[in-house]
């Protein structure tokens, strides 16, 4: 049977962005989606009515939500190339530190919000600050893990790319905020996803995603 | 080589519950090593030292932690016994999916009914009695949350119920009248050993709270 493969997300969404890679590095074919959120499609609401959010991947007519979930479906449903480690011990290292850097991002990327968004120079201070005191609780715990520095992207790894969202802030503020002196480890990160071939794909369409926050923060902070 | 488990836990703790429900299910035997939150051993801060919470499993010296994390962990090392999660993909995500959403929700929706009052806690109760109902749609005419068999579900939710006592008497209301089902489902699954045995007994779970109540100052 021909597989049917849907995706519904956004394009600004690095939790969708992030099931997009997932499925190219399995070389899964798909139909991608966009969302509105302001104008939620029918289908949806039909395919996740318990959160009505995106990313929603749609196997053969039957949907699975919630980002690190759908991973770990992809990873079971196409078995080469596989994203999580086959030993149980390690697969729970690997799901602690993804559920580690999501619940930090939740952190991290309102306080980036708040900077972007601010409507004076203090309150911009205060944001950058926040954001990084949560991005040395991630330096501090990641630095010395293995699965940063590997070849292969992995399950914590694509997880970890909702960091390049904070990088797409610093050339939306003009202001440095991974710096390399302060996080090191991130840092290397953060280019390995812009450098390398496979981590790239983690990367969102740069320019466009730039102008995007700009057009639209710029707008909330001149609305203040 | 006999496997050496230890598990870090906390008697009232729901998401140390989920452990030794999953244990013993497994037909696992463990140490069972109770913590003191307000006087952490070296052993949880060095087994946990990012979160420096309970549970911790440690399976021949190496720890797991985040209880829905360590229920898999021991679904997938002893998976001859007992299956927890369903062998298709779909109904894995699914179960998964469910997991993480009473994860997200019900703890905090339980733990605010008993540290409010008055028109707040009115509206706590509501939260959370949804949230149940929703639940109850989820389970829908099976047996368990797993279908025929208990499950992944099942052992993130079952754990709750030992709270449901405290919940209604602080917050004055029924959970039964309003969600007969899921009620009916906590009484089957406490029919099982691997259940009984590790809920706390609810009045001990009351007191505790109540002692919380204290703690916060809501009393």
């Amino acid at each position: 049977m021909a597989e049917e493969v849907k995706l519904f997300g956004k394009w600004i969404s690095p939790f969708s962005r992030r099931i997009e890679v997932a499925l190219k590095l399995k070389g899964v074919e798909y139909e991608y989606i966009e969302e509105d959120l302001f104008n939620k499609s029918p289908a949806l609401l039909n395919y996740n009515p318990v959160h009505k959010k995106i990313p929603v991947l749609v196997h053969n007519g039957k949907p699975i939500a919630e980002s690190l979930v759908i991973m770990e479906y992809i990873d079971e449903t196409w078995k080469h190339n596989p994203i999580l480690p086959i030993d149980p011990f390690e697969k729970a290292m690997a799901r602690f530190w993804a559920k580690f850097i999501d619940d930090k991002f939740w952190a991290i990327w309102p306080a980036v919000k708040k900077a972007m968004t601010s409507g004076g120079e203090k309150e911009r201070e205060e944001g950058i600050e926040e954001a990084q005191l949560h991005l040395n609780t991630l330096e501090t715990q990641l630095k010395e893990k293995k699965f940063f520095g590997g070849e292969r992207l992995g399950f914590v790894e694509i997880s970890a790319s909702l960091i390049i969202w904070v990088v797409v802030s610093q050339e939306v503020m003009g202001v440095e905020i991974l710096t390399q002196e302060k996080f090191p480890a991130l840092h290397k990160l953060t280019q390995k996803f812009v450098d390398d071939d496979v981590f790239k794909q983690c990367v969102p369409p740069w320019e466009p995603l730039v102008a995007y926050f700009k057009d639209q923060l710029g707008a909330l902070a001149a609305s203040k | 080589m006999a496997d050496e488990i230890i598990l870090l836990d906390f008697l009232p703790s729901i998401f140390g519950m989920r452990i030794r429900v999953a244990l013993a299910e497994k037909g696992l035997k463990y140490e069972y090593r109770e913590q003191d939150l307000w006087n952490k051993s070296p052993l949880l801060l060095e087994m946990n030292p990012v979160h420096k919470k309970i549970p911790v499993l440690i399976h021949n010296g190496k720890p797991i932690c985040e209880s829905t994390i360590i229920v898999q962990y021991i679904d997938e090392v002893w998976k001859d016994k007992s299956p927890l999660l369903p062998a298709d993909p779909y109904e894995r995500a699914q179960a998964r999916f469910w997991a993480d959403y009473i994860d997200k929700k019900l703890y905090d929706l339980g733990k605010k009914i008993t540290l409010t009052k008055g028109e707040e806690q009115d509206t706590r109760k509501r939260e959370f009695l949804e949230f149940l109902k929703l639940l109850e749609g989820e389970l829908g005419d099976k047996p368990f949350f797993g279908g025929e068999n208990f499950g992944f579900v099942d052992v993130s939710l079952v754990a709750f119920s030992s709270r449901f006592y405290a919940y209604e008497s602080f917050g004055n209301f029924s959970i039964e009248a309003e969600c007969p089902k899921l009620i009916a489902w906590t009484k089957r699954c406490m029919e099982r050993e691997s259940v009984s045995s590790s809920l706390l007994d609810p009045q001990k779970v009351h007191d505790f709270v109540a002692g919380m109540r204290r703690r916060y100052g809501v009393e």
